[in-house]
């Protein structure tokens, strides 16, 4: 039973990481005022940039570098059309989901000729687990031992980064000026720009922020997780994060508890698909799935108060003429 | 002895609009010194330009004797100049100091910025008496403290000359005696304060001199004890204007308007309106008088079928209403002769989008008059609206318009046209003057007391006491919530703000 938990558990971990780092990538650009729907698609065009990359090149590395340089060339098209031109910061986004929906699959059989995914990575162009000191000689210490070897360590790098960066979001965001301007940012441009501080280079920063996140996040999923890019390989886990997002009021620690929890439930279906349960009978797996967004919904009807979003999210600013 | 701030032809035209003509303007070192006009007088563009908000198509900028580009608000900031705007520039879920260190962090991380904002801000505040919590958040902040946070931002990044936009439109009086006491101890440790108004009773009140701006031009500029209201008034519009309102001794008739018990309650289950009841007759005007969130609002909505009220009945013009029911709306209201301008016109009056003639029917499309079934007749729709442009001499005189290119006492007028041409029985008026220039509101004060020689009951709300002394008959004030008196309209006005301040009630009951 212990075991099971502690299984459970470590697919949690392995199941969130991408949803913690695309939940903290919109958590900058949301923060700036600037609404992401294209998490989605910024994740996957890293992932297959990454996928394509570490093919080509050998190294998880060098795939990673695709990703971010996806994902960011897709985060300042976003930034392009929202806040130089002002557009529908929602239009935009979803426009990026279709964008790299469709070329992702478009190149990658253009480019592999294998059905739209590209080549099976060797071990050495992935990111592969790290296994921490003692890890195998604590095995089997009860409790501890499982802990220690299974949950904590043999994880690969890129999980322990997305951990990492909550209390570095966090301390970004309450402890620096770049996070003051940002929070500033999303709430009352006109206040940062009577400031004296550029509102348009403040944002456009924020997405870029974004874009890395969400370009780490797509290249966990086909490098790390994965050995190749896997048509749509993502999978909506752009807009669980959203939800997530919003479940945590756009703060950083609550998105990994948030994060955690959709991990959990997405493990907890993965565990119990065509299992039956005592008294329940078989549980549709699509119950698992749609549970993150039932709790979303459920959760902020009134559970956990109203979450308030940056109150300038969504709009672009403009320099009134009063 | 060198002007703190000079400007020299300073030039500003927003397409075809020449919102600044080669403005000169000097200012003494340690002086308190205002701005007034009408509103698009272009006071706010020159103030912008010299926040750098904007930028002069012509003219130099001269601070402390030096010749300076003011390329942004930073570079201003720098020149010494700070500027507490008329809607405040504040994040709400941020805290005094963090509101205070935006853009002025002292450093990429903010622990050792903040510390010494701290105590900096201590400093400020002894030193000027603008005591605040710098701990408090912003938003649950009154908006007096709200303005001082701005006030003190300024002064965190060493502004010497202080530009304030309009400050006391959000303050009550007391508030906005306590911002002229912090005015004039800013002007005597040597701050030099440029105060932004189109109110003629704050110039007289704190400044040491005073411009006069007019379409777009600077025309005069005086000693502020050299020089009245009256002569202010007549340098703002160019000619002479009415500050008191002609009008004939009122001949009330019988009972249009009953309202009894009138008891509502807002959305967070507090109760703004209480127990309220009067009677309101044909041909004469009743002022409801006080400090504005005082409930004056709520009450307004309500009779006109807008909002639900918990108790009390009303009674237009013989048929009893309950307005606790949601069978009354506006239309139905309407339908009874109940005509309303509504206090805010961009939230409720108007749609600025829309034609100008598509506004002037608004709430009263459904009328025969101006199509059948779903169709409109747009033929008689822009004839009645054409026709009102023209008596009541809206401008530009184009109904085709978009609602939104008309300026604020053209859009006002509209609006009340609507409402007066319908040939109400009762009148609700709800600030039917504010961000009105001069001009109109003479206009439109002289049509509201020519419907009530007419034969009409008004109701008017208003939070100018000029306004209500000027136009009412009668003068009810509410605080917080319930009718706590009734005045003559010719009651000093200190014994009404002392009313509408709730001071004496127990001696008005």
């Amino acid at each position: 039973m212990f075991e099971m938990i502690i299984l459970i558990l470590d697919s949690t971990v392995r199941l969130s990481t991408p949803l913690l780092l695309a939940c903290l990538a919109g958590l900058y650009s949301e923060r700036a005022g600037i609404f992401d729907i294209g998490l989605e698609g910024k994740m996957l065009g890293a992932a297959f940039a990454a996928g394509a990359g570490a093919a080509v090149t050998g190294s998880a590395w060098l795939g990673l570098l695709c990703g971010i340089a996806v994902s960011i060339a897709l985060a300042l098209v976003h930034g392009f059309a929202s806040i130089t031109n002002r557009g529908n910061q929602i239009v935009s986004g979803v426009a990026i989901n279709f964008l790299a929906m469709g070329l992702t699959a478009l190149l990658g059989q253009d480019w592999f000729r294998q059905g739209g995914q590209t080549p099976p990575l060797p071990t050495e162009a992935r990111f592969t687990s790290l296994n921490w000191p003692f890890a195998e000689t604590l095995r089997d210490v009860p409790i501890i031992g499982g802990l220690y070897s299974e949950l904590l360590s043999g994880h690969n790098l890129l999980v322990y980064v997305a951990f990492l960066m909550v209390p570095f979001t966090w301390w970004v965001l309450f402890r620096t000026r770049f996070g003051l301007r940002l929070r500033a940012v999303g709430e009352n441009p006109a206040a940062v720009d009577t400031a004296g501080i550029s509102v348009t280079w403040l944002r456009y920063r924020a997405v870029i922020c974004t874009g890395i996140l969400c370009g780490v996040a797509g290249a966990y999923l086909s490098t790390a997780q994965s050995a190749s890019f896997i048509k749509d390989m993502t999978a909506g886990r752009g807009f669980i994060a959203l939800a997530a997002l919003i479940f945590a009021k756009w703060r950083p620690v609550p998105a990994m508890f948030a994060c955690l929890l959709f991990g959990f439930l997405d493990a907890v279906a993965i565990r119990l698909q065509g299992q039956e349960l005592p008294g329940i009978g078989e549980v549709p797996v699509q119950f698992f799935q749609a549970l993150p967004y039932i709790l979303t919904v459920v959760l902020l009807a009134g559970f956990i108060g109203r979450a308030i979003p940056p109150k300038a999210g969504g709009t672009a600013y403009v320099k009134e003429r009063t | 002895m060198v002007p703190a701030i000079e400007l020299r032809k300073i030039d500003k035209s927003f397409g075809p609009v020449h919102a600044n003509k080669a403005i000169d303007l000097a200012v003494a070192k340690g002086s308190i010194h205002g701005i007034v006009g009408e509103n698009g007088a272009g006071k706010s563009t020159l103030m912008s330009i010299l926040y750098g908000f904007y930028r002069a198509d012509g003219g130099d900028i001269i601070v402390d004797g030096n010749k300076v580009e003011i390329e942004d608000s930073k570079t201003a900031i720098s020149h010494g100049i700070g500027m507490v705007h008329q809607h405040f520039m504040l994040v709400d879920n941020f805290t005094v100091l963090e509101n205070v260190i935006l853009g002025a962090e002292g450093g990429s991380l903010l622990g050792e910025g903040v510390a010494k904002a701290r105590a900096e801000l201590k400093r400020l505040e002894e030193e000027y008496e603008l005591k605040v919590d710098p701990d408090a958040v912003v938003g649950e902040l009154p908006v007096g403290l709200q303005q001082r946070v701005e006030i003190l931002k300024a002064l965190f990044r060493g502004a010497d000359i202080l530009i304030l936009d309009e400050p006391t439109g959000v303050l009550t009086p007391a508030e906005a005696d306590h911002l002229f006491r912090i005015l004039r101890v800013l002007r005597d440790e040597g701050k030099t304060v440029l105060l932004i108004t189109h109110k003629l009773r704050e110039i007289m009140a704190v400044t040491d001199t005073v411009s006069v701006m007019r379409q777009g031009a600077m025309v005069a500029t005086r000693k502020t004890d050299e020089t009245s209201m009256p002569e202010l008034a007549e340098l703002m519009v160019g000619r002479r204007v009415l500050l008191r309102v002609d009008k004939k001794p009122a001949t009330p008739g019988r009972t249009a308007l009953s309202v009894r018990g009138l008891t509502v309650r807002d959305s967070r289950g507090i109760d703004v309106v209480k127990n309220v009841g009067f009677d309101l007759r044909e041909g004469e005007i009743v002022g409801i008088a006080g400090v504005s969130g005082n409930g004056q609002s709520q009450l307004l909505e309500t009779l006109a079928g807008i909002r639900r009220a918990v108790s009390g009945t009303i009674e237009i013009d013989g048929h009893k209403v309950d307005p606790t029911t949601g069978t009354v709306d506006p239309a139905e209201m309407r339908r009874l002769g109940m005509g309303h301008v509504p206090e805010d016109r961009h939230r409720m009056g108007l749609v600025t989008k829309f034609y100008e003639y598509e506004n002037a029917i608004l709430g009263y499309h459904r009328d025969p008059a101006y199509g059948k079934g779903a169709m409109l007749d747009l033929g008689a729709i822009r004839e009645t609206a054409n026709g009102e442009i023209g008596k009541y001499d809206i401008r530009p005189p184009n109904c085709q318009l978009r609602t939104a290119n008309f300026s604020g006492g053209n859009q006002q007028k509209i609006v009340l046209a609507r409402e007066i041409e319908r040939d109400p029985k009762v009148l609700l008026v709800g600030q039917p003057t504010r961000g009105v220039d001069i001009g109109a509101i003479e206009f439109i004060h002289r049509r509201i007391v020519e419907m009530r020689d007419a034969g009409k009951a008004i109701l008017l709300v208003s939070v100018e006491l000029d306004e209500i002394r000027g136009l009412a008959d009668r003068v009810l004030v509410m605080f917080d919530g319930a009718l706590v008196g009734e005045r003559p309209p010719e009651t000093d006005e200190s014994e009404l703000g002392l009313m509408m301040a709730g001071v004496n009630r127990e001696a008005a009951e």
